[in-house]
């Protein structure tokens, strides 16, 4: 019998294989060269792999079509969410590097897991089929499971590894049984379908109506699985926990990333594959959006540790973002992109504060610790604040023109009342944030630190650089959503 | 050999999913709710089976071998998790892993 072996071009998964090769490349090359007391050369490396895997994306920009058998798409939408990734592990990879040697635990095995990490991230991105969604998922998961742990001689570290490792599978179980669920009511797992095979869809309309409600019972499954990921309220539960315990590097990047994959692959799935059903999801998302939104905001203002905080705030962030998503046109779709970049580089520049001020062993984050900052550090004080207003969405941020574009989406088509939801949570965000600049600003600090913990040049390079694209975003906002609507254009193709 | 019909086999996975479900929920030792996981992926296991012998085609007999594999995956990373914090505790019960709340 003649094997029939399918054509592979693996340009359609360049970044991520860039990525998986320079982690294994810079774990051998950590073995092989030991200990030593500057390890530099690791960061550099990481670097040039993302750096190298921003290229590949690029490359990508402008075409559409499904490779590797119809298992990943390669169109605008996946490349920007793949170069907005790898900007956020640059940021990480140079915020880690200052963060562990300060600690005095640098690994090989931290740079390589983030860059795994954010492969896993990407792929989720270009995902075009259900099970690759699922392999995506559980890449990224993985190795931030173990970067939560990374500081291993805390407690809390490994506490909050372990919540997040059991809620994370607990939650895949049941992504998977909707994945089941799927193929069993319409015999394929594929979000497109084509040439190749069929796709949900397709095989949908073919068969009709006889097994729509399996496939919306699977819909709510998907929704549960990849809600977790992106910490929608009621599967929240593990994101304080998460985001106190872990080193706040990782934390920011918990925020920034797993967010803007886990929305990557909730906006392919709802907004384009099941576009035909969204009046059966849409209740669900609304439902899910509003009591994101509503207990996002009100159980952040009881918060005293910042890292808890601003995990409560990234709760009411994806609620945000969920107008954007439902209303699943194409200022929705690039609106969603649009905010998930400029709330990850704006959030990444939160943690990269916390992560200088909490000193040393990642202690000092309580809002006590915060007192008087003001008058002690004014230029991390001033940093910190000019990102939390972009939090709260203040205007002359990007996170003002964020909230803009995915409210006037929602509106559009018409869930003003969706908005209006929207809004007033805003404003019951709006103050915790300024709680948090009243302890700064208007409060007298309480003892003298022993020590005092200095920003090294790669954490402030981080803050300056994210504290910069915060003010420009607010003010130019105009280029980056015109990519993010290009990227939209041929983000149904396929 | 005699027809056992497919609605057997998925009654079969539900029961083991909602079994592995309620175990999660109301044990208490962290490697046995990581066993009550491991019997949901297994009985998804047996749900894309059954549908790939009702559908005619081999795809959800292939998914199957990703789910595995990853499942394996999973374990080694869980496992050296929750080593670690029980090493230092000296229980793998998930009611003293309390410094984290609200």
């Amino acid at each position: 019998m003649p094997l029939d072996i399918p054509a592979v071009r693996l340009t359609g998964i360049a970044p991520e294989i860039a990525l998986c090769a320079t982690a294994l490349l810079l774990l051998v090359i950590d073995a092989v060269l030991g200990e030593r007391r500057n390890r530099w050369y690791l960061p550099a490396l990481a670097s040039i792999g993302l750096g190298l895997s921003i290229y590949f994306a690029t490359e990508a920009w402008g075409t559409t079509r499904l490779e590797l058998s119809g298992m990943v798409a390669v169109d605008g939408f996946a490349s920007f969410v793949k170069i907005t990734l790898a900007v956020f592990g640059l940021l990480t990879v140079w915020l880690g590097r200052d963060f562990l040697v300060r600690e005095r635990a640098e690994e090989g095995e931290f740079y390589g897991l983030v860059l795994f990490a954010v492969a896993g991230m990407m792929l989720m991105a270009g995902a075009a089929d259900l099970i690759v969604v699922f392999l995506a998922l559980e890449t990224f998961s993985l190795a931030l499971y173990v970067l939560v742990g990374f500081r291993r001689r805390s407690l809390l570290s490994q506490e909050s590894s372990m919540k997040y490792f059991l809620l994370g599978s607990f939650s895949t179980a049941f992504f998977l049984l909707g994945i089941a669920f799927v193929y069993g009511a319409v015999g394929s797992t594929n979000l497109y379908g084509g040439e190749d095979g069929p796709g949900i869809v397709s095989s949908f309309m073919a068969t009709g109506a006889s097994d729509v409600g399996l496939l919306i019972l699977a819909m709510g499954l998907l929704i549960v699985g990849l809600g977790f990921k992106v910490a929608a309220v009621p599967f929240h539960m593990w994101t304080p926990d998460a985001y106190q315990g872990a080193p706040s590097p990782v934390t920011g990047f918990m925020a920034a990333g797993s967010k803007i994959a886990g929305f990557a692959a909730l906006l392919r799935l709802l907004d384009v594959t099941l576009y035909p059903l969204r009046e059966d999801w849409r209740p669900l998302v609304i439902g899910v959006a509003v009591l994101t939104m509503v207990v996002g905001s009100v159980l952040a203002v009881v918060q005293e540790d910042v890292k808890r905080l601003l995990a409560y705030s990234s709760i009411a962030h994806a609620g945000f973002v969920f107008t954007g998503l439902i209303a699943a046109n194409d200022r929705g779709v690039s609106g969603s992109l649009f905010y998930l970049a400029t709330y990850g580089i704006t959030v990444l520049g939160a943690f990269a504060v916390v992560a200088v001020l909490s000193g040393r062993d990642d202690e000092k984050v309580t809002l006590r610790d915060y007192r008087g900052l003001f008058y002690d550090r004014p230029l991390l004080a001033g940093a910190l604040t000019l990102f939390l207003l972009s939090l709260a969405g203040v205007p002359v941020t990007s996170g003002f023109v964020a909230k803009l574009v995915v409210f006037g989406a929602a509106i559009q088509e018409g869930y003003w009342w969706l908005a209006v939801v929207g809004m007033v949570t805003s404003a019951i965000a709006a103050f915790f944030y300024l709680k948090v600049l009243v302890v700064m600003y208007m409060q007298e600090k309480e003892t003298e630190d022993a020590e005092r913990v200095r920003s090294g040049p790669l954490s402030t390079g981080v803050i300056g650089l994210a504290a910069l694209a915060t003010i420009v975003l607010g003010l130019y906002w105009g280029p980056l959503i015109d990519v993010a609507e290009r990227a939209t254009l041929f983000f149904a193709g396929g | 050999m005699t027809d056992v019909p497919p609605g057997y086999f998925l009654a079969l996975a539900g029961l083991m999913f909602t079994i592995g479900v309620i175990g999660v929920l109301v044990r208490r030792n962290a490697i046995v709710l990581f066993m009550f996981i491991e019997l949901m992926l297994n009985a998804v296991n047996l749900v894309f089976v059954t549908f790939a012998r009702m559908k005619g085609n081999i795809d959800g007999q292939v998914l199957v071998f990703f789910v595995l594999v990853v499942a394996a995956a999973e374990v080694v990373v869980g496992l050296a998790i929750i080593m670690l914090i029980a090493r230092r505790r000296a229980s793998a019960n998930v009611d003293d892993v309390r410094l984290l709340k609200w």
